[in-house]
């Protein structure tokens, strides 16, 4: 099982690399951002991907990762890496707490899908009238560059530091593809009785999977308020980053370890074209990422990946 | 009397206003195969439903290795050593025959090759091993019933629950399955299965219960109930004893 992450490591240290080589910095925001709605898709992922559990709210983890690292500092004078840290560990406490009772009352499909979006929006609300999130204002976290602080002073920084964020969520992904939990995941959302019967927890694992998940969006949440070190609640709760986690995951294959990275590539491409071309038109990349995503639900509903594999694995029945 | 590995004792289930099951009791001697038979719509498969624990009985209890399980999940049954296969095959269609295979093997291994072996060795056992690669989608009907017995196998169960696995095979396919079968319990393990197909209640069953209308109307060696008029009144209608016994006086 070792090996299947050899390909993964060497993905993520081309990856490293790219900053010595692109010194624009269009480029390098351009590779950030994608690297952050990977890593928040790489949260969809596992619990939709993996385990059949579709959320329509993931900015619920997002938001909350985001407005931890913000809040405990600003508010609480948390170090910054702390904060940081808990923001992740409160994503998956939230996680924990949203599948408990989601999962509990047997909530399945759009019904879960459904309450999740409501969890968001709740969320967004409270975040929008609450003065401790900064209500309507927002909050500011004070530009100050250093290690200690999580600020960084070149784009290559916080690139590398989001890439490895998004590189550990890969690792951990690819490691629970080769173990029980993972499979007993996917038997899950293959067909929970059938799992059931063959000895499967199945409330307990979807609990696990909604808490990894909780926690791996989280911290793409709180990276984004490092690197904009502002947060308002459209922005960190908004359903603008619910439809970027699962539309990463979607369109680049999902299921798959590669899905969101490679989704969130492309996606972010459309998203620049889409600025380009319709200039100040608002909404143009929302509505080229809605063709997008028809186009993969009929023609490729495994995603990029799934047109891809089809080759590999005829290349390795001939050799 | 031969110590009973699991019993279901007086069990009733209501849907709202209907009464499926109506105070059944099934006791299942330890290394038998035990058949439950009965014509459609009697009760059989709610009844396996509260064995496994996927219905709850409104009355009575499930005894399995001596203890009340009647509240236990459907997971913590398999891991008492309960497995079920279902009527309507449920393959995790996603996935080849092998990992399908693995996630009930993974109920007594926690690595993942060691699951993957175990997989492999119950493949073989019920004569799947050339398919292992295969998604399980695209197996054939036959192939979709043995998936699903080697899943439950793979859970090293003490007792499996096989609900028409012969159904939908063609005769020579039957003829297939018949010592698969009788292999499982030579292996330690004990069945009771629901079966139409009578020729294999026949040949494997060594103790038969009838359902009719959610209750036992007879039980017995197979030979002797299939000749119980109340019986053969169940499946062929009222009266249809009497005529078939004048038939054979004529």
């Amino acid at each position: 099982m070792r090996a299947r992450l050899a390909p993964v490591l060497i993905v993520l240290a081309a990856l490293a690399l790219v900053p010595l080589f692109v010194a624009s910095n269009v480029a390098l925001n351009f590779l950030k951002v994608a690297l952050m709605l990977a890593l928040a898709g790489t949260g969809w992922n596992l619990l939709g991907g993996y385990g059949g559990q579709f959320s329509f709210g993931h900015a619920v983890f997002f938001g909350t990762g985001a407005y931890a690292a913000a809040v405990l500092q600003v508010r609480f004078g948390f170090n910054a890496w702390a904060a940081f840290g808990s923001g992740i560990a409160l994503g998956g406490v939230l996680g924990l707490a949203i599948g408990w009772l989601t999962f509990r009352a047997g909530l399945r499909g759009s019904y879960f899908a459904l309450v999740t979006l409501a969890f968001a929006e709740v969320a967004r609300i409270i975040a929008s009238v609450w003065p401790l999130t900064g209500a309507g204002a927002g909050i500011l976290i004070p530009l100050k560059i250093g290690i200690a602080t999580l600020q960084f002073g070149t784009r290559a920084e916080g690139y590398w530091f989001v890439l490895a964020l998004l590189g550990a969520a890969m690792l951990l992904v690819r490691a629970i593809e080769g173990r029980r939990f993972g499979a007993q995941l996917v038997a899950v959302r293959e067909n929970e009785d059938a799992a059931k019967a063959l000895g499967v927890d199945t409330f307990a694992v979807k609990l696990r999977a909604i808490t990894l998940s909780g926690a791996i969006t989280a911290a793409a949440g709180a990276f984004y308020a490092q690197t904009f070190l502002y947060l308002d609640a459209g922005i960190a709760y908004g359903p603008w980053i619910s439809v970027e986690a699962l539309l990463t995951a979607i369109v680049g294959g999902i299921g798959t370890v590669w899905g969101p990275l490679i989704g969130a590539l492309v996606l972010q491409s459309l998203s620049e074209l889409g600025k380009h071309l319709g200039g100040d038109a608002p909404g143009l990349g929302l509505v080229l990422f809605g063709a997008v995503l028809i186009l993969v639900v009929r023609f490729a509903p495994q995603g990029i990946v799934g047109l891809l594999r089809p080759l590999g694995g005829r290349r390795r029945a001939r050799a | 009397m031969p110590d009973l590995i699991a019993s279901a004792e007086y069990v009733t289930v209501r849907f709202g206003g209907l009464v499926a099951v109506n105070d059944a009791s099934v006791p299942v001697p330890e290394g038998k195969i035990v058949g439950l038979i009965g014509p459609n719509g009697a009760g059989k498969t709610t009844l396996f439903a509260t064995i496994a624990g996927f219905q709850r009985p409104n009355a009575g209890r499930i005894v399995f290795a001596g203890r009340d399980i009647t509240r236990l999940p459907p997971h913590r049954r398999a891991r008492l050593g309960i497995a079920r296969t279902f009527q309507i095959v449920q393959p995790f269609a996603g996935l080849t025959v092998r990992e399908n295979i693995a996630v009930g093997a993974h109920l007594r291994h926690v690595a993942r090759a060691e699951a993957l072996a175990a997989a492999e060795a119950v493949a073989q056992r019920v004569g799947l091993e050339p398919l292992l690669d295969l998604p399980a989608a695209a197996l054939t009907v036959a192939g979709r019933k043995r998936l699903e017995l080697a899943r439950a196998l793979a859970t090293e169960p003490r007792l499996l629950l096989l609900d028409e696995v012969l159904a939908g095979l063609n005769p020579s396919e039957v003829r297939d399955m018949i010592p698969v079968i009788r292999a499982i319990r030579d292996g330690g393990v004990t069945v009771l299965m629901i079966e139409h197909v009578m020729q294999a209640v026949m040949a494997l069953a060594e103790e038969v219960h009838v359902l009719a209308e959610g209750r036992i109307i007879a039980r017995g060696a197979p030979e002797a109930v299939a000749r119980d008029p109340a019986v053969i009144e169940a499946y062929l209608g009222h009266g249809a004893a009497a005529r078939l016994a004048g038939a054979a006086d004529a």
